[in-house]
Order: C-alpha cells, then structure tokens, then sequence
C-alpha cells in the first residue's frame, strides 16, 4: 500500500481502491449474498411477499434432492466434465511435454502466438464455428467423405458428442499452460538420469515427470473441470435434443420459471457439489491444495 | 566387471563449431581415468558421447570392445554421475537408489536389500527412508554414486560431481571417491578442470584444451613432464619466460630471455628456431642472497603470502617481470622480507622449454 501510495500519489491510489473495492463487492459480493439469501425464500406473488409465507426454508434445495430427472442431470454433467478433463489432459500433457523440453527455444514463441490467437475470438463465435464445423452437411463430414475415411456423414452433435468437443476445444488450454509450468520446472538431467539407469521413455514419464507435474495437472483438472460444468455456452449451443447440462436447468428456473430463488438454489448446489467432487478427487490422488496453488 | 572405453579419433561438432577433435585414447578397464581442461574444453561433450546423449559427427566409441554406435544411452553399459547429481527428489533414498533395479523388473523386496546394501558401500547406513532434501551436500553425493553402482554399469561417467562441495568435504570424498572405485573394479571417467582432484586421484590424465587431447599420461608425469606450454600453465603454478632457443647440447638448450639467458631442458619435439617458452616450478627456485653463477636472476621480493604448509614469495627482476618461489614451511628455511634483494636461482634440469599456448589464467585454475 506504501509502495503505491509512493508510486501513484494519493488521488490515483483512492482511485484503484476504490474501483477494485467497488468491483469486488458491488460486483461480486453482493449479488452472490443476494443470490445465497434468496435460494432459501419461496417464490410467491407480490401480494404474499413479507407475508406469513414469506419464510426462510431450505424447501428450493430440496426440490433438488426431490427430482431423479435433475439428479440425472446432475451427474452426468459432472461424469461428463470429468471426461473433458481427462480428454484435455490426454491432449495436452504430450504437447506441454513437447513445448517444455523437446521443441526448440526459438520456436516456442511462435507455438504460443498459435495457441493463443484462438483465445482472441469470442467463446459463442468459436462454438458456432464448431456448430457449423460439425454439421452433419459441414466441412468435417465432407473432407472425412472426401478422403474416404467414412462411407456416410456422421452426426456429430447428437448425444454429448458435441458438446464434449466444443468443451475440449474451449478449456484444453487451461490445461496445457499449468501443465508446461510443472514440467519445464523439471530439471532435463533428471529425464536424462532416468533414461541412462536404463529407463525407456514411458517408465520416465511415469515415475519422473509426471510426478513432478502432479501439482500443474492438479490445478489444469480443477479449472477445466469447474469451467466445463459452469459452462452454459457451448452446452447450450452444441447441444442434441438428448444432452442436458445443469446450468441449463439452473438457466430455464431463472429464465422461464422466472423462478430466481430455485435457480439460485440450483447454483449454489452446483458450486457446492462440484467442490466437492473436486476435494474428494484431490484426496484420491493426494494432492494438497497448497500444491495446486504453486 | 569392468570394460574399457576405446575412443578412437571421435569428432564433435555444433554447428560450424568443432567442439571435440580427433580425440583418440583407449582407457584401460578398472582405470581411473580423468579429463581434465577449462570449461568450454569439450570434456563433457566427451562424456555424454561415452553416454550416449551426443552422438559423435566422426569417429567410433567402443566400450568393451563394442562399437556403441545407435546405442540410446539406456542401452549402454554406463552409468552417469550428473554434476548436479540429478537426484530424484520425489522418491526417497533407497527407490532412487534401486531405480535402475526397478527398471530392469527385480522385485521390490530385494531392490531395497540391494539398495541397503549399496548404502553400506557408501558409508551411509540408516538413509534408506529419508527424503533427498533431508541429505547433506556429501551424502547426496554418496546416493548418486550408489545409484549409478545399483545397475551395475562397466564404466561409471562422473562430470564434475564434487564442484559444489566445501573445500573440506571435497578433499574426503575424492579419497572416498577413490576407494570405492578400487573397491568395484569399476572403470571410472571423470571429468574436472580442477587439477587437484585429477592428479590426487586419478591413474591417469588427459589434458585437453579446444575440443584436443593435449597430453595423456600419469599425474606425475603430467606435472613433471608436460607435453607442452599449455599442459605446463594449466596444470600448476609456472614462471614463464619467453625466448628463443640460441643453442642446444644434448637435451639442454640455452635459452636468451629478457631476464638473461639460462641453461634449460628442451621439451618433446622442441627444436632450436621455434616460438618457445620456459616454464619453472616456483617450488625448483631457491631464493638466496649473494651472486648466483648460472641460471641466476637478482631480484627484489615484493610480497611474502603465508600459505600454512608452504610460503608463496613474489618478487621482481631489474625488467620488471614477476616471478614467484615457493618455501616449505619447515622452519629451516630462512623467510624473506619484502624490499629485500635476493638471487633467484634454479636448476637447468628443472626448467623445460615448450611451444604451444598458454592456459588463461581465470579464477576456476
């Protein structure tokens, strides 16, 4: 605070702390703790609001509990998260692998201008871009035609297929970048020392490299993961008559019910749960929190 | 078992830049053989040739006989000792230990006997459990050592693996050093620009300098007599003088310098007519008062170091050249006073006259 004061001068440094205060709570706070004391309230008509009704209950929460079909939801919008997760990490642990020790250093800035232009375009024209890509008349199933690979067009988007591919598409870099961290953090001698006491390449990865790189997959999982089932853009967006995902539930209870209470209700699950989910992973595979926050 | 290492006319090259060149010797099985040169020299390029992470852009490397061409490094009977030590710091002690073992598929309960029983070898009992970053410095270097033994390699590769110990530490595990290698029979390669460490433990020494093989021979022979001006100055302390070479008798020389002309012996293939220097050991100079005769120069002392066991002596001639003598430290010496004038004398047979360049001088030497 000394060292800004110092640096901006007092007008400028109210300034910053006023916006990032006003930012943080205004923008943040407030609205999640409206949102958390509404999930309790029922939803009545005016005319009964402040009315005898008008009680604090836990009754949107169990609505939850209450419905199989939003359970079902439920977990397959976390099975299938979770699959994106691990998809994203089979995709980018080879690549990091190959960024961090194997390509040379006067192309690495070159790989990443690459990897992230992608980034600069808007997530909802990216995944019409993959809506159209995987169309069942589109440019995917007419080069897999063309070069004979397939006989008939695929429908790509029916089930979660295409919403696991607008997924994958869209947060396999949030897996790639802590990924190249831990693994460029490694020292090469000790991949070398691996491999002179005779190990040949996959034993390397498995007791050398990836054991370093546990912190980087830890925090890679927990953002693709968090992401993927926060996701309503491309669930919505990708989505065949039979892919349901959670937010798209808490969506139709703000949006169609006009319902916010439940809607609210059904997000601060969703958080809930998937921390969770997510703890009960990290304790599986021993990962500490201190270890993803490296 | 132990296997010798065939290097014959190996090449290196990076680029345009040919960092090892035409270094051919063949070191012997159970040898403990050292490189020994400044950095950039191209020895360690020479160990991970031997290795197997470089491949050589000429010549062959035979180990046991066996030319080692396509051979991956995890093929290769060697094992590598990193100057880091590359130790893995997620296992502990013994699974680093036995991870070659585990490698080659020996079960669990008898890679951690033989992980304990090498851990013996290195006279560190009771470590098996601990984690690396528990180990000191020296015992860290103790489980390198039994983790490159584990796998039971015919020729073990060190670079440098002492260079981040105290001066202390060092001294002890260069005896440690070379009692175990006596200890497996093992072939030992190292490599070093510390000349104390090759002459102290090695059988023999290759001097190099830009990617070639100076000198091999014996330590002794290396610092009594080196092949030229460079294996001269890199190893040991010098006084130089250049010259010329105005006659030879036999395998003397009078050597005209500008601090007067000396008797000295002629180096190997040194002839009368080439650019020459000579080279005296500060420890072959007797410093004594009164007129010298031959192979005598007056000169002033200008600094006395006391050094414990031995007394450095800096002093000047009427040129201004500084030239250094070394006095044990038995008491019977009589130690010189700064100012005083003195005659800086020596014996024809110990000064050598050689070509080739210099070694720079920098503060690693």
């Amino acid at each position: 605070m000394k060292d800004l004061l110092n640096r901006y001068g007092l007008l400028l440094t109210t300034v910053f702390a006023v916006l990032t205060g006003f930012w943080i709570l205004v923008l943040v706070v407030l609205p999640n703790i409206y949102l958390f004391e509404h999930s309790f309230k029922p939803y009545l008509p005016v005319a009964e609001l402040g009315g005898p009704k008008d009680v604090y209950s836990l009754d949107n929460y169990l609505t939850f509990f209450r419905s199989p079909i939003h359970i079902s939801v439920f977990v397959w919008t976390v099975v299938y998260s979770a699959l994106v997760t691990v998809i994203c990490f089979l995709i980018a642990y080879p690549l990091a692998y190959y960024l961090s020790k194997v390509s040379a250093r006067a192309l690495l800035p070159t790989i990443f201008l690459l990897l992230f232009i992608p980034l600069w375009v808007s997530e909802v024209l990216r995944s019409f871009a993959w809506f159209i890509i995987l169309a069942l008349k589109g440019p995917l199933n007419a080069s897999l035609l063309g070069l004979g690979i397939i006989e008939d067009p695929v429908r790509w988007i029916s089930g979660f297929r295409g919403v696991i591919i607008g997924l994958v598409y869209t947060y396999v870099l949030f897996m790639l970048f802590p990924l190249y961290n831990a693994i460029q953090s490694l020292d090469t001698n000790q991949i070398e020392a691996a491999e002179d006491l005779g190990a040949p390449w996959w034993r390397t990865h498995w007791r050398v490299i990836l054991p370093h790189a546990k912190p980087g997959i830890a925090s890679g999982s927990v953002m693709v993961f968090m992401l993927s089932a926060g996701s309503i853009l491309v669930p919505t967006l990708l989505a065949s008559t039979n892919s349901r995902w959670f937010t798209e539930i808490i969506q139709q209870w703000m949006f169609e019910s006009q319902d916010w209470n439940t809607g609210s209700a059904y997000a601060f699950l969703l958080l809930i749960l998937c921390t969770v989910f997510v703890s009960v992973v990290m304790r599986v595979f021993r990962v500490k929190l201190s270890d993803i926050a490296k | 078992m132990s296997a010798g290492v065939d290097l014959d006319h190996v090449c290196a090259d990076f680029g345009t830049f040919r960092a090892v060149d035409h270094v051919a010797v063949n070191i012997r099985p159970g040898e403990f053989f050292s490189f020994l040169g400044p950095s950039g020299c191209g020895k360690t390029t020479i160990l991970r040739m031997i290795s197997g992470f470089i491949s050589p852009s000429q010549g062959v490397i035979r180990i046991g006989g066996k030319d080692m061409k396509g051979q991956r490094p995890n093929q290769r009977p060697t094992a590598l000792i990193f100057q880091n030590l590359a130790l893995f710091p997620l296992m502990p002690v013994w699974e680093n230990i036995a991870f070659g073992l585990e490698v080659r598929g020996v079960d669990r309960h008898k890679r951690r006997a033989r992980a304990e029983e090498l851990l013996q070898l290195v006279d560190l009992p009771d470590a098996a459990d601990k984690a690396i970053a528990q180990l000191s410095g020296g015992q860290k270097q103790r489980v390198a050592i039994a983790r490159a033994l584990a796998v039971e390699p015919q020729v073990m590769l060190l670079d440098e693996p002492l260079s981040a110990l105290d001066l202390k530490l060092r001294q002890h595990m260069r005896a440690e050093l070379r009692a175990i290698q006596k200890r497996t029979g093992v072939t030992f390669i190292y490599i070093t620009h510390d000349q104390g460490e090759a002459l102290a433990m090695s059988d023999r020494v290759g001097v190099m300098s830009q990617g070639r093989l100076q000198q091999v021979a014996d330590p002794r022979e290396i610092y009594n007599n080196p092949a030229n001006g460079f294996v001269a100055s890199f190893v040991g302390e010098n006084n130089i003088f250049t010259g010329d070479i105005q006659g030879t008798e036999g395998d003397l020389a009078r050597f005209a310098t500008a601090s007067g002309t000396f008797t000295a012996r002629l180096g190997p293939a040194v002839t009368q007519g080439m650019k020459a220097r000579l080279f005296l050991r500060p420890e072959h100079v007797r410093l004594a008062p009164g007129s010298g005769g031959a192979n005598s120069i007056p000169v002033e002392v200008t600094d006395v170091a006391f050094e414990g066991n031995f007394i450095s002596i800096h002093a000047r001639d009427a040129g201004g050249q500084v030239l250094l003598a070394e006095a044990r430290n038995d008491g019977a010496t009589a130690v010189p006073a700064p100012g005083e004038r003195l005659h800086f004398t020596f014996d024809g047979q110990n000064a050598v006259i050689l070509t080739g360049d210099t070694a720079a001088r920098d503060a690693d030497t």
